[in-house]
């Protein structure tokens, strides 16, 4: 069965695993010198004002429209049953669950993910990050790992503002022009969301920081040193980060649920 | 032998790079067979040769970025292909290197590039950082760019700023690739008289990798002239502007054919153009 594929499929996976072994192995050295790296610390602090506090403009349009929209259909739809008071718990589980760490983690992708691979494509492309090891300094300690860590401190914080601004948008379409009621918008939600569905959402958010981070920095620090070669480490970025960050999605909601 | 040991007899023969039967192969493709090179302490030696013949490619493997096929790449007494990362980032400690375009960090001012390895790697006291930064930049005549980023320096300026940088740690070697492409004459000028000046004032041994053979024939002190994958001339600039061979002239006198031929390889010219294309 095996010998029957085509030699090409084989290579391809061959290819696949070998991708994945050296993602595998850079995010251990990474993860080696995370100790060594938070020493550091206002090297990560640069990175999360650079990755986070940057993407906050568009993390928080888009939560607000999300969230707007997730008040108006739920409520078309809780209304058909007789129940939109239970607006407000739809609202805030679907957020701080699904949406919030999903779709900070697609945005965050396309915006910091991006920014961080041409960063550092470009940084290869003009010799700085050679010039680093001639001064032996490690390039991965010094540019690659508090950018890493800056990602994963930023995607939980971003997914919390996200799921915050969300329910704001909720609010303001269930509440203020459906007409819910207030209270039952809020009571029932603070009655019906606990804390392991808020931290199904951290841990979410965690581990996608984690996956967009990783490869962001990989797809960067590895790309071609020319032109074409830094716009396809950051094409390669965005295409690898959406779809493992659904393909996590799925697998971590099947562990927790 | 230890590598103390080792240091105090390269020492003594005046020799910092030794690299002898060195073969490096790139796809199968040869760019250095049995290459034998010396770099002497103290001076401006100069690697020359035809585009695409692999000088910067020597370079990298005496700094170890590279590793040689085989042969031995001595540095201060040091094998490099046997060195770890960590002993090869302390020998990096003792070299600095000026690059083609100069590298500087894009994201840093002038005084933070050249004050970066200092802030890597010692725990000098700002005021301290601050006189040895602003030395170095007076050195190469730009202590007034000092809070300019690097956009806004001219080619000529941005590899000065990079050869403070290169010489803030006082490293022994000091290593120069391309240091004039792109450069105008009077910053060609500057970086020439830099290279000779700084060798002899700090006490450098400097390897400068170019292919402008007048300019840097005014300032080494010994040549060679890589071609072929192999040296195919040594000697001082005007043992080798002197020389009778077809191959060291057609190069030392920027000779458009010879040995190294105008026409790229190709099939008969009749038959390639009555053939349709692809």
């Amino acid at each position: 069965m095996i010998a029957a594929l085509p030699r090409e499929l084989l290579a391809s996976l061959r290819e696949a695993l070998a991708t994945l072994g050296r993602y595998a192995f850079f995010l251990l050295r990474l993860l080696a010198a995370t100790p060594r790296g938070l020493l550091r610390f206002g090297l990560v602090v640069q990175q999360v004002h650079n990755a986070g506090a940057l993407s906050l403009v568009i993390i928080m349009l888009s939560g607000l429209f999300v969230g707007m929209v997730l008040g108006l259909q739920g409520f078309d739809l809780l209304q058909r049953f007789g129940s939109e008071e239970s607006l407000g718990v739809a609202v805030a589980l679907g957020l701080l669950k699904e949406l919030g760490p999903v779709v900070t983690a697609l945005l965050f992708a396309g915006r910091a993910g991006t920014a961080l691979a041409s960063e550092l494509g470009l940084m290869r492309a003009t010799d700085q990050l050679a010039a680093m090891e001639m001064m032996a300094v490690d390039p991965v300690r010094r540019v690659v790992l508090p950018r890493f860590l800056g990602s994963v401190i930023s995607m939980p914080l971003l997914a919390a503002i996200f799921s915050l601004i969300g329910l704001f948008g909720a609010q303001l379409i269930g509440v203020q022009l459906m007409g819910v009621d207030a209270g039952q918008f809020w009571s029932q939600m603070k009655g019906a969301v606990e804390l392991d569905d808020v931290m199904e959402g951290v841990i979410k958010s965690g581990v996608f920081g984690v996956a967009c981070g990783l490869v962001a920095v990989y797809e960067g620090y590895h790309s071609v040193p020319t032109a074409e070669g830094v716009g396809r480490a950051t094409t390669r970025t965005v295409v690898i980060s959406s779809v493992l960050v659904l393909l996590l999605d799925y697998m971590l909601t099947a562990v927790m649920l | 032998m230890s590598a103390s040991a080792r240091q105090q007899s390269a020492g003594a023969d005046g020799i910092v790079v030794r690299m002898r039967g060195l073969h490096y192969a790139v796809n199968g493709r040869p760019i250095f067979r049995d290459v034998d090179v010396d770099i002497r302490r103290g001076a401006v030696t100069a690697v020359m040769g035809p585009s695409g013949t692999g000088k910067t490619t020597l370079l990298r493997l005496i700094t170890g970025q590279l590793r040689a096929d085989r042969g031995l790449v001595e540095v201060e007494g040091q094998d490099v292909s046997r060195l770890d990362r960590a002993a090869l980032y302390r020998m990096r400690r003792r070299m600095g290197m000026l690059f083609q375009n100069g590298a500087l960090l894009t994201d840093l001012d002038v005084y933070e590039n050249v004050a970066f390895p200092l802030r890597e790697h010692t725990r000098l006291p700002e005021r301290l950082l601050r006189h040895v930064v602003l030395t170095k930049l007076q050195a190469v005549g730009l202590r007034g760019a000092w809070r300019l980023m690097p956009s806004e320096l001219s080619g000529g300026m941005a590899r000065r700023v990079a050869l403070a940088r290169a010489i803030v740690m006082d490293p022994g070697l000091l290593i120069y690739d391309e240091p004039f492409v792109g450069l105008d004459p009077i910053s060609m000028g500057m970086v020439l008289r830099l290279i000779r000046r700084l060798n002899d004032a700090l006490g450098l041994t400097s390897i400068v990798v170019s292919h402008d053979v007048r300019e840097i024939s005014a300032v080494a002190d010994f040549c060679y002239l890589i071609s072929g994958a192999r040296v195919a001339a040594a000697g001082t600039p005007s043992a080798l502007a002197d020389s009778t061979s077809d191959e060291v002239r057609q190069f030392m006198h920027g000779l458009p054919d010879g040995p190294v031929p105008f026409h790229y390889p190709a099939p008969d010219y009749a038959a390639q153009v009555a053939e349709p294309r692809g």
